[in-house]
């Protein structure tokens, strides 16, 4: 690999340990991605935050031990329990005490805590064509298809080594080349109701991270006005089925203001389509829990909940309350939750019967102490991964849906066009 | 009759062990135990059978990207296996080795073999894997090449 002078300077310990032993990792990765020279990047967002195992404590304090210093600003992904409300959840001391560790090395090392899986919606919100290193499969495609941010799909650890060089290896969606869509997938047969419903566009999502796998895909269809929060849940739900970093919605996100635009020239390697009886058998593959069972956990903010998304979910609770036998858990970053605090949002909710947490997210709490009989969510992430996970039973549908839910106790499925 | 099998080298080191090979992905997060180093995911042919101290093949790698903090732990822990044979290794899978070398200084020699070679591994074969020479030695065949998954 090309090294310039700065990197070999770091590379032989001119600027201290941490920094050669993180460059080293940077620079032997690169090798095996088939990289010949490393490249700037300006934010970090760090995935190796979910305590899990030890070495991951271990690693994080060990660079800050070494004075490993982040070069570029950083944020952090969602952490295993909710740092100020961790009574509430039961969470068992000594699992504290290992989120504090992990808190206290990346905080010492520069890091903003800001504990979110949706970290575009608010604070270091990265500009069209800006490189950068994230960590998060959702946050990945979020920044990649929805804003044009540039990052590869960085995982554990070399996330962190990534922020301490302010140096990631120059290959993969970092360049022009590997952005162009290889598939086209076109929504088809669906009436102007079903584009309107945000509920379609996280399974349309599901099934695009299916048939994309790894590449890049175009996706055709998707009206104008679709809100930012339904890409959200696009996003997320086609990084938890697919290994997707990156993806353009034709007319709607900035890479592909045309479809030639993102083929760039080049005939697409597929075409498929996508219709309302794929989206009608993708969401009865989801749902594990039956129409009319008991519920009594409903989740949403998987990703985290934005400011916007609590503001429809007041209007939807109002003058209601949650049923007595229902967990309404919603998760968010702290800085949503300092607006629903400022604005008097957050106590109508609570009032109605919601639990507001931050930090974390349902899937990463202890499960141990869950005595639930089904779930139900807005979120097929949340949905794919809870089954497999825990073996609850659970239900997908609107937020609509989600507070008729947890109103009732038993599962409710509204009318969706699809349905 | 040792047979040699050339390859790449993912990550440095020598080590000697017995093959535990299959012809599915394998992945680390959710599917192995970080503490017991055994094989958890109930779909999986390997299910139950312990990583630890074997040269485990596997084509290629899938799932999340926190393959590389369970391997670090398996490091850790002293429940790795003693090397990794693959196909196709992507680079998270890497991502472990080599900051557990580099941070931690301990090694897990990693290499590739084309889709030939790596064929003619079976489970309970005494292998050397020598990444710094780029070279697989089966020391004893087992008796049966041909039976995919034949156990000794």
């Amino acid at each position: 690999m090309n090294l310039n002078d700065v990197e070999k300077e770091i590379l032989n310990g001119g600027q201290g340990e941490a920094r050669r032993l993180a460059l080293a990792v940077i620079v032997e990765l690169g090798e095996l991605f088939g990289a010949e020279a490393l490249m700037a990047i300006s934010q970090v967002h760090i995935d190796t935050t979910v305590y899990m195992v030890d070495s991951g404590v271990e690693f994080a304090e060990k660079c800050a031990q070494l004075g490993g210093r982040f070069a570029v600003p950083t944020s952090l992904n969602a952490s295993a329990i909710d740092h100020f409300r961790w009574q509430e959840y039961r969470v068992p001391p000594e699992l504290l005490e290992k989120c504090r560790r992990l808190e206290n090395a990346y905080v010492t090392m520069g890091a903003s805590p800001t504990w979110t899986c949706a970290p575009y919606q608010q604070g270091m919100i990265p500009r069209f064509g800006q490189q950068i290193a994230w960590g998060e499969s959702n946050a990945i495609a979020f920044a990649n298809s929805i804003i044009g941010a540039r990052t590869n799909r960085y995982g554990d650890l070399m996330d962190i080594c990534a922020g301490i060089v302010g140096r990631v290896p120059r290959f993969g969606l970092h360049l022009d080349e590997n952005r162009k869509a290889e598939l086209v997938i076109s929504l088809e047969g669906f009436s102007r109701d079903a584009l309107a419903a945000d509920a379609l566009y996280p399974l349309v999502g599901f099934l695009l991270g299916e048939l994309a796998g790894d590449r890049v895909a175009a996706l055709q269809g998707v009206p104008l006005d679709v809100k930012i929060d339904a890409l959200k849940g696009l996003s997320a739900a086609a990084a938890s089925s697919g290994a997707v970093g990156l993806f353009h919605v034709v007319g709607v996100t900035p890479e592909a203001q045309n479809l030639q635009m993102c083929l760039k020239g080049k005939k697409p390697k597929a075409k498929f389509v996508i219709t309302p009886k794929m989206i009608r058998e993708a969401e009865e593959r989801l749902w594990t829990a039956k129409g009319g069972d008991t519920v009594d956990m409903v989740t949403v903010g998987c990703p985290h909940f934005s400011f916007e998304e609590f503001i429809e979910l007041a209007q939807l609770i109002e003058g209601r309350h949650v049923h007595d036998a229902v967990a309404f858990w919603a998760y968010t970053s702290r800085a949503v939750y300092g607006w629903l605090e400022n604005c008097g949002l957050l106590k109508a909710l609570t009032n109605a019967g919601m639990m507001v947490f931050t930090d974390g997210c349902p899937l990463q709490y202890p499960k141990k102490t869950w005595r639930f009989s089904a779930a139900f969510s807005n979120s097929v992430k949340f949905v794919n991964y809870c089954y497999s996970q825990t073996g609850l039973p659970v239900g997908y549908g609107s937020l609509a849906d989600c507070v008729e839910s947890a109103v009732r106790g038993k599962i409710f499925r509204g009318h969706l066009s699809w349905r | 009759m040792a047979l040699r099998l050339h390859g790449c080298k993912i990550a440095p080191g020598l080590a000697r062990g017995e093959v535990l090979v299959t012809s599915e992905p394998i992945s680390f997060w959710g599917g192995v135990d970080p503490a017991s180093g055994r094989i958890i995911d109930p779909r999986h042919e390997l299910f139950g059978q312990a990583v630890c101290g074997k040269v485990l093949a596997f084509p290629y790698g899938k799932g999340s990207s926190t393959t590389s903090l369970i391997i670090l732990e398996l490091l850790q822990v002293g429940k790795a296996p003693a090397a990794i044979i693959n196909v196709h290794t992507e680079p998270i899978l890497a991502t472990g080795p080599v900051v557990s070398r580099i941070f931690f200084d301990r090694n897990l020699p990693m290499m590739t073999l084309t889709e030939k070679d790596f064929n003619l591994l079976r489970t309970g074969q005494q292998v050397v894997v020598d990444a710094d020479s780029k070279v697989v030695r089966i020391e004893d065949e087992a008796p049966s090449p041909i039976v995919p998954n034949d156990e000794q």
